[in-house]
């Protein structure tokens, strides 16, 4: 019989680490976002200072309620350009007063999104003064 | 008295338990890196304040354009993609001192003394119809233009490439070629 007595201590050292390096998945994307490419893209420092809007099209299940059109995402139900501000409301709410100077909204939107929606979110988020945005993008591979 | 042995635990499951929790955290977790382009929108004018911010001299300002159709135009002759770069590096730089280039403003930078900084403003604009994906694009290609103005100020001054520089010559580099891009109040451009 193979001695396999270790095997609970390796488990346990992949448990921690996912459990350290991961964040729980805290939205369920309900519309199809799949993120242009871009090479000069930078990093999010900064993970709990973000909020995230989802624009694309409806996923399968939801399109015979919603329709194929490009709707706006926000936490876990579709939303409309004028609940933009409330949202913003809410999140600057949750952060600390420190870190509300910080307050970054990425823009996750689909490529295959037309800019009108974008340009009515932007709008929004300026009206809200929430300025600092981030258009969130794949890196693409160096040629 | 006998010793009396104690019952060695069970631990064979453990493992199990162990990767139950394992696979948990596997699914319900992103591990996925989180980035793009980042940007500052600007401030939403007041409206009295609107006519005089549009007074900016026109050789200071470059407008990229994009249709409905993903179609490219810089200043006003179309474009493709891949040659915006080389010509917003040529609107930035302004080798040659042209006249219908941006002028340069000698400022004084902290920490490093009097640079002439170029005036230009990039000036992004699209239709309600552009594709996110060619907006994107072309904004990655502005960006890709100053982070090589940026390269090429810090290698003739500091010998190094701009990623290498520490923060406070990064603050001066950022001073002296500034990411000037002004994304324009929507309107339809085709409908013109």
């Amino acid at each position: 019989m193979p001695e396999i007595g270790s095997s609970s201590d390796i488990v346990f050292m992949f448990l921690f680490f996912f459990m350290v390096c991961s964040q729980l998945r805290s939205t369920e994307v309900k519309v199809k976002v799949k993120l242009p490419e871009a090479s000069e893209i930078v990093k999010l420092e900064r993970k709990d200072l973000a909020s995230y809007i989802y624009i694309g099209s409806p996923t399968a299940q939801y399109q015979a309620q919603y329709g194929t059109e490009s709707r706006i995402q926000l936490n876990d139900s579709f939303k409309t350009t004028t609940d933009i501000r409330d949202f913003i409301a809410a999140e600057r709410e949750s952060l600390s007063e420190a870190d509300r100077q910080l307050m970054q909204v990425s823009i996750k939107a689909d490529e295959d999104a037309r800019m009108g929606i974008i340009t009515d979110v932007k709008q929004e988020l300026r009206r809200c003064s929430a300025l600092k945005i981030m258009y969130a993008a794949r890196k693409t591979e160096k040629k | 008295m006998a010793k009396r042995q104690t019952p060695g635990l069970n631990t064979q499951s453990t493992s199990d338990i162990a990767f139950l929790l394992l696979c948990y955290f596997l699914m319900t977790s992103t591990m996925d890196q989180q980035s793009g382009l980042q940007r500052r929108l600007p401030p939403m004018p007041e409206d009295q304040k609107q006519a005089e911010d549009q007074k900016v001299n026109k050789r200071n300002i470059i407008i990229v354009r994009i249709n409905s159709g993903d179609r490219l135009f810089a200043g006003d002759e179309p474009l493709d993609v891949s040659q915006l770069k080389d010509k917003i590096k040529e609107f930035i730089t302004n080798p040659t001192n042209d006249p219908n280039l941006p002028e340069r403003e000698v400022k004084t930078i902290e920490g490093f003394g009097d640079y002439p900084v170029s005036k230009g403003v990039i000036s992004l604009q699209n239709d309600r119809g552009t594709s996110y994906k060619a907006y994107i694009d072309v904004q990655n290609e502005l960006v890709k233009a100053i982070n090589e103005v940026r390269d090429d100020f810090s290698k003739a001054q500091y010998g190094r490439l701009y990623v290498a520089l520490t923060e406070d010559q990064q603050k001066i580099v950022r001073e002296a070629v500034p990411q000037n891009i002004s994304e324009a109040e929507p309107k339809d451009v085709t409908k013109k």
